[in-house]
């Protein structure tokens, strides 16, 4: 009896095995067939909308068209010599690298003195948060024509200046070659800070009270407890901030398009008028397809090698 | 894929499920050649996104359609920049505009490429003649692509009261009388001259009318045609224009200021009478009336020509300026073109002028301008020895934006008057 019902459980299964097993294969082939009708149908968009394109931009730069008629003039890799010969492609590689280096010297401290600032329990707190979190609300265009009046000579700016007892500052915030692009940092840096502030705000959430508690019973100070506490805690999100803002910063247009066009004489131009500007307002799509694929590869370099070395040990770990 | 006969109402949609996709909308059409007779309904791209002349357009198709009651519009305006990449898109693609904007010159000739413009040389013969030198921008190899509805002209736009106040009393007839005038303006603690130079483009009318006032009308022709400035008249004409810019005539900054957004543009300024004088076209009251409250701007405002310069071989009468236009394109060329002759008619072109938006391409028209200042430039105009395209728009667009950019660097302190020269033939040459 007991034999008999101690084999039966181990008998029991094996008529069943095989049907078992065609359900498992089954429900492989099920579960193959509903990745594929869940994916495809993103797989169709992004092939067609981002891979497709980029491929196409590649074939286009290596033919001199100005996008008329059918692309006859093959030139080989010219046109990336061109852009890369040319005195003004440069010099907005420059500057695009110039406004990413400053956004993390300055942005960084800023953004994370304000989020810790924001996250302290004081007196119009959420006053504060939106005021600082509404510049990044508006659009970049209408920040652009805003700043662009404000900061025309004897405008807003200037003003506000000289009745500050400041008027030794003023300076010809768009016209002067070599201060226009530190102006349309300081516009971009008003613009973006509130997300900055956002983010680490929403990391420093995260971050749970006892810890800082109990630094604090172990005799640490304020500034110890966050130098060493909070801030390594605050890394994930501080890395993604840097990731973002490079980003951004190579890809920076908008702002500068409607503020200066990249001027006066190229003295702020950035990767993506340059593409605009000497692409397609000439009529040189070929080239303008140069350009965009080397604004592409650098973005994509960056990407990758940043995902590499600095964001995997965070990935891992949230999947660890 | 979608074939070219959109007049075409059956629409036979097919679709064929594949790896991916794809919809395959096949028209059938009766008799497919649109330009054969029978009813068609022409796709119209324009750049009046504004009140009056969007209503304005709405209404000139409306009454076409009524006197030809087979041609029907599907009317899109577009904002003036969209053309630049819409257009060489469409022209690519299997549908483009029946009728779209057109500024002639360079772009047009760079867009014949496409084979999709129409040759309307035949179509136009019996209306275009009243047009004159004006139809001449959008001819290429003695055929005419499209035809311009209305003309702008440059020239000095200025404050009456602010000279009185500084004490200038007639207008500049020549260079030394404007330098004189500047110098008298500043004296009196006012901004001679504003400029957008932020823009390049208002930079860009200071080099070309330089040089129409050095250099000979062939001269200036041959340049334009071999896209070659070498000619010494150019180069002249560039150390005539940075002996002027020494002169300190612009306001602070002025490599900085947009030309026509915010009280502090270029137009703004003198708007407000924050400057005595601008060089710019014929639409700049419009610009200046939106940027300021005064009510009574168009007879505080006049106009005079770019001055004589000294020992210039071009005619002190020769005038700067372009012109507004449309192409056809092949599918609708016939009922396009007629549309076209009716555009530049008498009729329309007395609606068009009265709202002082251009000068009209019809001189019976004329009498119709809102202002005299505008009566007196379109007299300037129809009397001038030569009309000179502005030359970004005349040569290539590469070229004309080469040279606009080299001129806009010039104003910026970079690059003498070699640079600009260099500018065109390098870009001619392909070189970015």
């Amino acid at each position: 009896m007991s034999t008999a019902t101690s084999s039966r459980p181990l008998t029991a299964p094996s008529p069943h095995a095989p049907a078992a097993g065609g359900a498992r294969r089954r429900s492989r082939t099920r579960t193959r067939l509903e990745l594929a009708l869940l994916l495809a149908p993103g797989l169709v968009l992004f092939a067609g909308f981002v891979l497709v394109p980029i491929f196409v931009a590649v074939y286009y730069s290596l033919y001199s068209w100005n996008g008329f008629g059918p692309l006859t003039d093959f030139v080989g890799l010219d046109n990336y010599v061109d852009a890369f010969s040319g005195d003004v492609f440069r010099g907005s590689i420059g500057h695009n690298l110039i406004i990413a280096a400053l956004s993390i010297i300055v942005q960084l401290p800023l953004s994370i003195g304000l989020a810790l600032l924001l996250n302290r329990k004081l007196r119009g707190r959420t006053f504060l948060r939106m005021v600082v979190f509404a510049p990044y609300v508006l659009s970049e265009a209408v920040t652009a024509v805003i700043w662009l009046l404000m900061l025309q000579p004897g405008g807003f700016v200037d003003e506000v200046l000289r009745g500050a007892g400041l008027g030794w500052l003023v300076q010809q915030w768009l016209a002067d070659q070599r201060i226009v692009l530190y102006t349309l940092f300081v516009v971009i840096t008003w613009k973006y800070i509130g997300f900055g502030v956002i983010l680490l705000l929403a990391g420093l959430q995260g971050i749970p009270v006892e810890l800082r508690e109990a630094a604090a019973l172990d005799g640490a100070t304020s500034w110890q407890a966050t130098r060493h506490v909070v801030l390594p805690l605050l890394g994930p999100t501080i890395r993604v901030w840097i990731f973002l803002s490079v980003i951004g910063s190579l890809q920076l247009f908008d702002l500068v398009w409607i503020m200066t066009l990249g001027g006066p004489a190229n003295a702020s131009s950035t990767m993506a008028t340059y593409l605009i500007d000497h692409g397609f307002k000439r009529y040189e799509f070929g080239f303008g397809s140069a350009v965009a694929v080397i604004l592409f590869l650098i973005c994509f370099l960056f990407a990758l090698l940043y995902q590499r070395y600095a964001l995997r040990r965070d990935t891992e770990g949230a999947v660890g | 894929m979608r074939s070219a006969t959109m007049h075409s109402r059956r629409k036979l949609s097919v679709a064929l499920a594949a790896a991916a996709t794809l919809l395959l909308a096949a028209c059938s059409g009766s008799g497919g050649d649109a330009s054969a007779n029978g009813p068609v309904t022409l796709t119209w791209w324009h750049n009046r996104t504004t009140e009056p002349m969007k209503s304005i357009w709405q209404g000139v198709a409306d009454d076409f359609h009524k006197s030809h009651p087979d041609v029907s519009f599907t009317i899109e305006p577009l904002q003036n920049e969209q053309f630049q990449t819409k257009v060489p898109l469409a022209l690519q693609g299997n549908t483009p505009p029946d009728i779209f904007q057109q500024w002639g010159g360079g772009s047009l000739v760079s867009q014949l490429s496409s084979g999709k413009l129409a040759d309307i040389t035949q179509a136009s013969q019996s209306w275009i003649g009243p047009l004159g030198q004006s139809a001449k921008g959008w001819q290429s190899g003695g055929k005419q692509y499209g035809v311009p509805y209305q003309m702008h002209a440059v020239g000095f736009w200025y404050r009456k009261d602010v000279f009185a106040n500084a004490g200038v009393t007639s207008t500049p007839t020549t260079l030394d009388e404007l330098n004189a005038a500047v110098a008298k303006l500043k004296a009196a603690n006012i901004v001679p001259i504003a400029v957008g130079g932020k823009d390049r483009w208002p930079d860009a009318f200071y080099y070309n009318y330089f040089a129409i006032r050095q250099c000979s009308v062939d001269s200036l022709k041959t340049a334009i045609d071999k896209k070659d400035f070498s000619d010494p008249c150019f180069t002249k004409a560039g150390e005539n224009l940075k002996a002027f810019i020494d002169t300190k005539p612009f306001q602070d900054g002025f490599v900085g200021t947009p030309a026509q957004q915010g009280a502090g543009s270029s137009a703004g300024m003198l708007a407000t009478g924050k400057a005595a004088m601008e060089l710019q076209g014929d639409w700049n009251p419009d610009v200046m009336q939106s940027l300021t409250e005064e009510k009574d701007l168009d007879s505080k405002v006049g106009w005079f020509p770019f001055p004589a310069v000294p020992g210039g071989q071009g005619d002190p009468n020769s005038v700067l300026g372009g012109g507004d236009g449309f192409s056809c394109t092949t599918r609708a060329a016939k009922a396009c073109a007629d549309f076209l002759g009716y555009l530049v008619g008498e009729e329309v072109q007395k609606k068009l002028a009265a709202t002082g938006s251009g000068l009209p391409v019809h001189p019976a028209a004329v009498a119709s301008l809102k202002t005299e200042t505008h009566k007196k430039i379109s007299e300037y105009v129809s009397k001038a020895p030569h009309l000179q395209f502005y030359f970004d728009i005349a040569m290539p667009t590469n070229v004309g934006q080469a040279l606009n950019d080299a001129i806009a660097n010039f104003f910026a302190g970079q690059g003498g008057p070699d640079a600009i020269v260099k500018s065109v033939s390098q870009a001619a040459a392909g070189n970015k």
